[in-house]
């Protein structure tokens, strides 16, 4: 148990290191769909609710669980959707850029 | 569903639950893998579309890997929640305008932190409940620990987010709304968060103690956004998604989940790396923000701007001025967006390149009501990604500049906070306008900007002011450049 606590620990530390060191590189024009993005990905806690909503340990923990996969899948879906939305809008001038130097 | 789940699972229950457990953590290693890859995706505009569409796919998989664990046994309220959710975000995601993002992330963070929440909760109540022969169940330290953090994290943002999302929507009053000893009070309360968090540590059993926490979690969460003012709510909105991030991966710890933790830590970095960029561009330290409506404030001593005065110009003298511009800094303020003039700018950018001249977009951070949200708007009015500067990529060059537009922009380009040390807006970074070699403004009237001082910019020798409402100057102004 308790190498499986440090093992956690690891992971949660390196993950941290790994997204500053990509997140610090992400360009100031694409900071509001990072923001959605990093929302968008931590919705992944709808896994933690779909094990509460189909276990059965009570009613109470059934409904909790429903509730808990609801709002969960309104952050997944509103958020991957707006990101896209986002993302698509971003385009790059078509090749005429490099000729209009006078 | 750690390694020690897997090694029972194999030992217990024979090959088909292992190859299902083995599954399911095959699912959520490549999701955490998309995941990362998605991000970093997000450093080129040009992959970022598909890069964000594969960490798509990779949360897909892991839904359908979690589907297939042992411990669902049915499926009525998963399939019922599923469908509930797509049809709330669906319109969520794709029919909310893009003035709006700032709110729609909040309200996003809200759902995502309350099931963090509930989950947290259903978590205790299952494994503190009684069993069969009548024994309460007893929660390892450290597993409580994290289940406490998830609750207390988890329901701080959910209240947190509802008062951000109700500031910018404005159906709570955006100004800081305050009373006597609140600082105080908020500490106290944090205080009593901890105390009792550290106490359910040694006593998982004290139920008490773990409902009164989460009470005092959802309360902190108003009382904390409360006082703080609508226009540093992107400040809010970036600590929140910290916040929310810390809870997932609290999650993770509490269940034993590696992916939660992984995506947890990513958008707690996120969160904090935003909220401290968002701190700089607004000239505020990060305490300031959280605890700033609390001190009185600054005195101005700003220059009296008395007997100074303004030049205004007519649209067709300044159509002139930007035809025949070799060089023009557009420099768009959340003014321009509120006024919904994007594609009208865009329009005058075009005609003035065909005339020979070159547009530049410049960005300040704090352009728009989040980090980066100038940028989307004018993206959705099809200005192209490649003409938009961020602050430090395109300071230098208004020295080279013929004219500085300047769109619904105030603050930003206020010379005060260069050299005037009295100025309230002193030491925060702004876009050089006033070396442009002419600067023309476009502005409704003479009113002081959002920080409430005067804009000596306005009172250059170089600076016409076009008074009018946005949209109206720049059809005004299609209109005359196209004359030329």
């Amino acid at each position: 148990m308790t190498l499986t606590i440090i093992l956690q620990l690891y992971v949660f530390i390196l993950a941290g290191f790994v997204g500053f060191s990509i997140l610090t590189r992400v360009p100031p024009l694409l900071h509001t769909p990072l923001m959605s993005a990093t929302n968008a990905i931590s919705a992944i806690s709808i896994v933690g609710a779909l094990v509460v909503a189909g276990s059965r340990h009570s009613t109470l923990t059934s409904i909790l669980g429903f509730v808990a996969v609801t709002c969960a899948t309104i952050n997944v879906v509103g958020g991957f959707g707006i990101t896209d939305r986002m993302l698509h809008m971003f385009k790059r001038a078509d090749t005429k850029t490099a000729g209009d130097a006078p | 569903m750690t390694l020690s789940t897997l090694i029972d699972a194999a030992g217990s229950a024979g090959a088909g639950a292992l190859a299902r457990t083995l599954l399911t953590q095959g699912s959520y290693f490549a999701a955490a893998v998309f995941f990362i890859l998605g991000l970093k995706s997000l450093t080129k505009p040009d992959s970022a579309r598909r890069g964000m569409q594969q960490a798509a796919a990779g949360m897909l998989l892991a839904i359908v890997g979690t589907l297939i664990v042992n411990e669902i046994v049915e499926y009525q309220w998963i399939i019922a929640g599923l469908a509930v959710g797509s049809l709330i975000g669906y319109p969520l995601g794709t029919k909310v305008p893009m003035t709006a993002v700032p709110q729609q992330i909040a309200v996003s963070h809200m759902f995502g932190a309350l099931a963090a929440s509930l989950v947290g909760i259903a978590e205790y109540l299952h494994r503190t409940a009684p069993d069969a022969t009548g024994v309460a169940g007893v929660i390892p330290r450290f597993e409580m620990g994290a289940l406490g953090f998830e609750v207390l994290f988890g329901s701080l943002t959910v209240t947190g987010s509802f008062m951000a999302f109700g500031k910018l929507q404005e159906f709570i009053p955006g100004r800081p709304l305050t009373y006597p000893g609140q600082n105080a009070v908020n500490i106290a309360a944090l205080a009593g968060t901890a105390g009792l968090l550290v106490y359910l540590v040694f006593d998982p059993s004290a139920a008490w103690a773990f409902w009164t926490m989460s009470a005092l979690s959802f309360a902190i969460g108003i009382s904390l956004v409360l006082p703080i003012g609508g226009a540093d709510m992107p400040v809010v909105v970036s600590l929140l998604n910290s916040y929310a991030g810390l809870a997932a991966a609290a999650t993770g710890f509490a269940i034993g989940n590696t992916v939660l933790i992984i995506a947890g830590a990513l958008e707690g970095a996120g969160g904090f790396i935003l909220s401290i960029i968002m701190s700089k561009a607004m000239n505020r330290s990060f305490g300031n923000v959280i605890f700033g409506a609390f001190g009185t404030p600054p005195e101005s001593s700003a220059r009296s701007t008395a007997g100074l005065s303004v030049k205004s110009i007519s649209a067709e003298d300044a159509a002139i001025q930007l035809g025949y511009a070799s060089k023009v800094i557009v420099i768009p303020g959340y003014g321009m967006a509120v006024a919904q003039a994007q594609h009208t700018v865009r329009e005058l950018a075009e005609l003035i390149e065909k005339k020979g001249g070159e547009v530049k977009y410049a960005i300040h951070p704090v352009a728009g009501r989040m980090p980066g949200h100038m940028n989307v708007l004018l993206a959705e009015s099809n200005v192209p990604y490649d003409k938009l500067f961020d602050m430090d990529e395109i300071n230098d060059e208004f020295a080279t500049a013929d004219v500085a537009l300047v769109i619904g922009a105030n603050d930003v380009v206020n010379p005060a906070a260069k050299h005037d040390k009295g100025s309230p807006i002193y030491g925060m970074p702004i876009l050089n306008a006033d070396v442009a070699k002419s600067i023309i403004v476009l502005k409704r009237g003479m009113a002081a900007g959002f920080a409430g001082i005067e804009n000596e910019l306005f009172y250059d020798p170089k600076t016409s002011m076009l008074f009018g409402d946005a949209k109206t100057s720049l059809t005004k102004l299609v209109a005359e450049v196209k004359q030329l």
